[in-house]
């Protein structure tokens, strides 16, 4: 039986001792990909939150129905699935963030984040530890999406979510706007992040 | 519980059994959120139609007039605009493929004499922060109020006098010709308009 102290442990180990992005490195197609604003992170990061969710979730509650030898296959499908149906809630409903985060929507069935918390995680335990595994986990990936957006936003452009506080000519490190910002952002944040955190 | 043995049949079964499931989800989904993904693309247009047009007291939308051209690979889209059945402008869809990272797609309308009333951006994939500056007022409202006859809608590195976005010239560049494509084609189109009223 597993009792609440372990169910707190399994929630904070997603967002700081194994945070997706900073510890694991996961899902960088993405972090790299959208975070070059606070909001884009943001958005991108509750998408996979829900689909991480979702698939963790139905992984758990058909795990002892799914052959080993065809696991891989079936959490596919069904984090396709997921996927495909945020794909169509977001142009149908909120058609703004949509066009913002482009093909990046598809790509979230290919997020190595999703699949091995499936592979790793749900396959194995209950559906209670997997919903709180999918929650750290995935609260985990939205602030550090949201961090690396920020940072690249307040560098690139003088602002935060959209709200700038330079003035419109005033120069800014446009390169962390542009990709390779996002390796240096994202090398650098990592770094601290793992100063502070490894100790724990 | 203990786990299904991977033997041919209960992996085929399986496998079946979950693509069916998912299928049967997704076209529910889809049948949800058909309608309103439509009404919202129709809203877009229309939003973007009454910021580039003249007041118009018809539905551009259902009057649109499709113009094969050979600049673009579909055919152009035309919105013509009228107040009390007398022609006051049309809406022309712009687009080039010279974009920073490709297509850039805009909607500019034009009053009946060829002047530019507005230009609205509908598609594009430019850098954030630097190409999509392209939709700020200040770098648009150069368009506004001008007509190619007289205007060299160029940017200013090509001889022209439009002043390219910081850090951005290709973008602009794009922009410029998309609104030239656009230009013409809608000439092409006046001249037939006033060719068929005599």
């Amino acid at each position: 039986m597993i009792t609440i102290i372990d169910q707190k442990q399994n929630f904070i180990k997603g967002i700081i001792k194994e945070n997706p992005v900073f510890v694991m490195l996961l899902g960088m197609c993405p972090t790299l990909g959208v975070t070059s604003s606070a909001f884009n992170g943001l958005g991108m990061g509750v998408a996979t939150l829900f689909v991480l969710l979702m698939s963790n979730i139905v992984v758990s509650l058909v795990k002892s129905q799914i052959p080993s030898k065809v696991r891989i296959p079936a959490f596919i499908i069904i984090i396709a699935s997921f996927v495909t149906i945020v794909e169509m809630v977001l142009e149908a409903f909120i058609p703004f963030l949509y066009e913002q985060l482009g093909i990046f929507i598809p790509l979230i069935v290919v997020n190595c984040l999703i699949l091995g918390r499936a592979e790793a995680f749900a396959s194995k335990h209950n559906l209670y530890s997997s919903i709180i595994d999918a929650l750290g986990m995935g609260i985990g990936f939205v602030l550090a999406l949201t961090l690396l957006g920020a940072t690249r936003e307040i560098l690139g452009n003088g602002s935060l979510f959209e709200l700038k506080f330079v003035s419109e000519n005033a120069n800014t490190f446009i390169l962390f706007i542009l990709p390779p910002g996002a390796f240096i952002a994202l090398a650098y944040l990592a770094a601290v992040f793992n100063k502070f955190t490894i100790k724990v | 519980m203990s786990k299904k043995e991977s033997t041919f049949s209960n992996m085929i079964i399986t496998l079946l059994i979950i693509t069916l499931v998912s299928g049967l989800s997704l076209g529910f989904v889809n049948d949800i959120t058909k309608g309103p993904k439509a009404k919202a693309k129709l809203e877009r247009k229309i939003k973007a139609l009454k910021l580039v047009l003249p007041e118009f007291t018809n539905n551009p939308v259902a009057d649109i007039e499709l113009v094969k051209s050979e600049k673009a690979k579909d055919s152009v889209e035309m919105y013509p605009a009228y107040f009390d059945k007398n022609w006051v402008g049309t809406a022309v869809v712009g687009s080039t493929n010279k974009g920073f990272s490709g297509l850039i797609k805009l909607m500019i309308g034009f009053k009946k004499e060829g002047t530019i009333k507005n230009v609205v951006v509908l598609e594009q994939k430019e850098t954030p922060g630097l190409g999509t500056k392209m939709k700020d007022e200040k770098f648009i409202s150069q368009y506004r109020d001008k007509n190619l006859e007289s205007f060299n809608i160029k940017v200013k590195k090509d001889g022209g006098e439009i002043d390219a976005l910081t850090g951005a010239t290709i973008t602009s560049r794009a922009f410029s010709e998309a609104v030239q494509m656009a230009y013409d084609e809608f000439l092409k189109s006046k001249k037939l308009k006033v060719e068929s009223k005599k």
